[in-house]
């Protein structure tokens, strides 16, 4: 197996993961915060490319599409957090695993609905379409490099935000006495419908320009989902940091698993059956990572002790 | 509010009424529909003994649902074809009865829910749920991944699967076995709710530290109520593989996960009949709305949002008020 391949893959895992953080930033951000277990990120992420894929269509502009993708759903998020989710706060777990169940069922039958069951097509812009030369000769596509340098700078916006403004201050403060800051005369209930804003436009953004490489399909939020679940557990309920290397580990596991299990199954036994060996386990290979993380620290990587 | 005792035996005599007058009027098609409720009935029962009696709210019982239902698919393939299974040097013949599929199925969904249990008992609350849900995905995409079984197009058995004296294929009669399974599950489910392990289990839910100190072990008693609902769940599956004469990864999905929680709530949560009543609801909302607008769910979820924020009994707590230790 040649090095090129493996870099190549490297960076692949890299844009997977820097894609997943976004969705688990705001997941472990809503629940950091609010206590509150939303199911419906999904749906969030699945509007972004929705979005940005009928505003492509109209205007033909990818930039417009991104801007359409994260008010799409930021404006999504803010009217489900005022009707719906502001009512869960208090409730226990289960109900807001079944009330944010009930809205999937509705965001995706109504998006099924308006757009119908075909796949829409998100086109990657043409400025950014074709394949850059790295260092050591590898085409890489360009695309995927912007996908990595948005996420980064993301990360890094997302860290100042929360470590260095005054409504960071209120963000961490909310994590930790809800109360208190209260009293203090923070009106709680608008932070919250911010903090969960904020979540659903950094989902938004990530199906947008997921959206680019994959097709835009109602369903298409859920798999990632589950996958941003895999990514807190693993880096710790809450902790943005944990969320950003959590990502990075889900995201390169995924990918180099997919090449490299087949390849080691090919030392033991003959191809076909190491092809398929390896795939199967590749398949399962960021819940057996998820269950090492367990069996050595229940809390995740960075969480608080429970 | 009425006796729940009163509820109960109205909901299980409309349960058998139902196919009975389908019967008469020559419907087998509404006998088929009930058998489905009931086979759902038994899987979301299992649910209910990890969610109502043990308090876990778990994002991933159709792993055993597609368990059981991949037993039975496994099981009659080697049979159909005529191919003995290879399992490490031994072979092994595949079969089509079903009281073996049946124990197969058990075994096989009792040995996942020890393993995903363990784990995903070693944390609580929200992380629970999460690593159900992350554990049901990757029993899902094995499925798919597993192609000498079909891979995502999933397996076609033929004929439905034998029971000695019986002739499984008329409706009435696969119904009957259904619906008898179903009955033994709830009488297990009633036995347990009033069991020493029951109550036991019960405080555990409750107030963990208590029964700590009276020297039980709460994870343990979590871990085998765990175990004993998945395999109730793993048993469904096979059943339902057996209805619908075919597996394929579905059966593994996080939605049905989702929709078997579902099922325990509309009926109410640790409620005896809440997962019968949930089932039957289902099931008559999937045919009637089904038959008006493809887009059923978006009013499944409405229904659904309104149970969660104002009705959170379910059906029995609007009609019997809240459970009573006694009841």
């Amino acid at each position: 197996m040649s090095t090129i391949l493996v870099i190549e893959q490297v960076i692949n895992g890299l844009q997977f993961g820097v894609m997943l953080f976004l969705m688990a930033a705001g997941l472990t951000l809503i629940f950091g915060v609010m206590g509150l277990i939303n199911l419906a990120h999904g749906s969030l992420y699945m509007i972004g490319a929705f979005a940005a894929a009928w505003v492509a269509g109209l205007t033909g502009s990818f930039l417009l599409a991104l801007v359409a993708a994260m008010a799409a759903a930021a404006l999504a998020g803010a009217l489900v957090e005022m009707v719906v989710i502001r009512r869960l706060y208090a409730a226990d777990h289960l109900d807001q695993v079944l009330a944010t169940f009930a809205l999937i069922l509705i965001f995706s039958e109504g998006t099924r609905w308006v757009f119908g069951s075909f796949p829409l097509y998100l086109d990657i812009p043409e400025a950014l379409s074709g394949t850059v030369t790295l260092p050591g000769g590898i085409a890489y596509p360009l695309y995927r490099l912007v996908l990595i340098g948005i996420g980064l700078t993301v990360g890094l916006a997302l860290w100042a935000l929360i470590e260095r403004t005054r409504i960071g201050m209120q963000i961490r403060a909310g994590r930790d006495d809800r109360e208190m800051i209260a009293a203090l005369g923070v009106d709680i209930s608008r932070l919250y419908t911010g903090i969960f804003a904020l979540g659903a436009l950094l989902a938004g953004l990530a199906g947008a320009l997921v959206g680019a490489i994959q097709s835009v399909q109602v369903g298409m939020g859920e798999p990632v989902l589950i996958l941003a679940f895999v990514v807190i557990v693993i880096g710790g309920i809450g902790s943005i940091k944990g969320a950003f290397i959590g990502a990075l580990l889900v995201g390169l596991t995924d990918t180099l698993g997919g090449i490299f299990l087949p390849e080691i199954f090919k030392l033991f036994t003959d191809a076909s059956t190491a092809t398929q060996a390896g795939s199967a386990l590749a398949s399962m290979a960021i819940y057996i990572l998820m269950s090492l993380v367990l069996i050595w620290r229940p809390t995740g990587l960075f969480g608080r002790a429970a | 509010m009425i006796p729940e005792r009163h509820l109960n035996i109205a909901v299980l005599m409309l349960f058998f009424a139902v196919p009975a007058w389908a019967l008469i009027m020559d419907e087998p098609f509404t006998i088929t529909l009930a058998t489905r409720a009931a086979i759902l009935a038994l899987a979301a029962t299992g649910l209910n003994i990890a969610l109502g009696l043990g308090g876990l709210v778990s994002l991933g019982h159709a792993i055993f649902f597609g368990i059981g239902g991949y037993a039975m698919g496994v099981l009659a393939f080697h049979a159909q074809t005529y191919t003995p299974m290879q399992l490490g040097g031994f072979e092994i013949a595949g079969t089509k009865s079903m009281p073996v599929i049946w124990l197969v199925a058990l075994v096989a969904s009792g040995i996942a829910a020890v393993l995903v249990g363990l784990l995903s008992l070693r944390t609580s609350g929200v992380y629970f749920i999460m690593i159900t849900l992350a554990f049901g995905q990757m029993f899902y995409y094995f499925a798919i991944s597993w192609r000498a079984y079909g891979g995502e197009d999933g397996l076609s058995i033929y004929v439905r699967n034998d029971f000695p004296g019986l002739n499984t294929l008329d409706p009435i009669q696969f119904f009957g076995l259904c619906a008898t399974l179903l009955c033994l599950a709830l009488l297990v489910f009633w036995r347990l709710a009033r069991s020493p392990f029951g109550l036991a289990l019960g405080a555990a839910r409750q107030v963990p530290q208590r029964v700590e100190t009276v020297g039980l072990d709460p994870v343990r008693l979590k871990l085998v109520a765990f175990v004993l609902s998945g395999m109730m769940t793993g048993l469904a599956g096979a059943l339902f593989a057996d209805l619908n004469r075919f597996v394929s990864p579905t059966m593994f999905s996080w939605q049905f996960s989702g929709e078997l929680i579902v099922l325990v709530i509309l009926g109410g949560v640790g409620r005896l009949m809440g997962p019968l009543i949930g089932a039957g609801l289902f099931v008559t909302l999937e045919h009637v709305l089904g038959d008006i607008t493809d887009f059923w769910h978006v009013i499944l979820g409405a229904i659904l949002l309104v149970i969660v924020l104002f009705a959170r009994g379910g059906v029995v707590g609007l009609f019997c008020g809240k459970a009573r230790p006694d009841a």
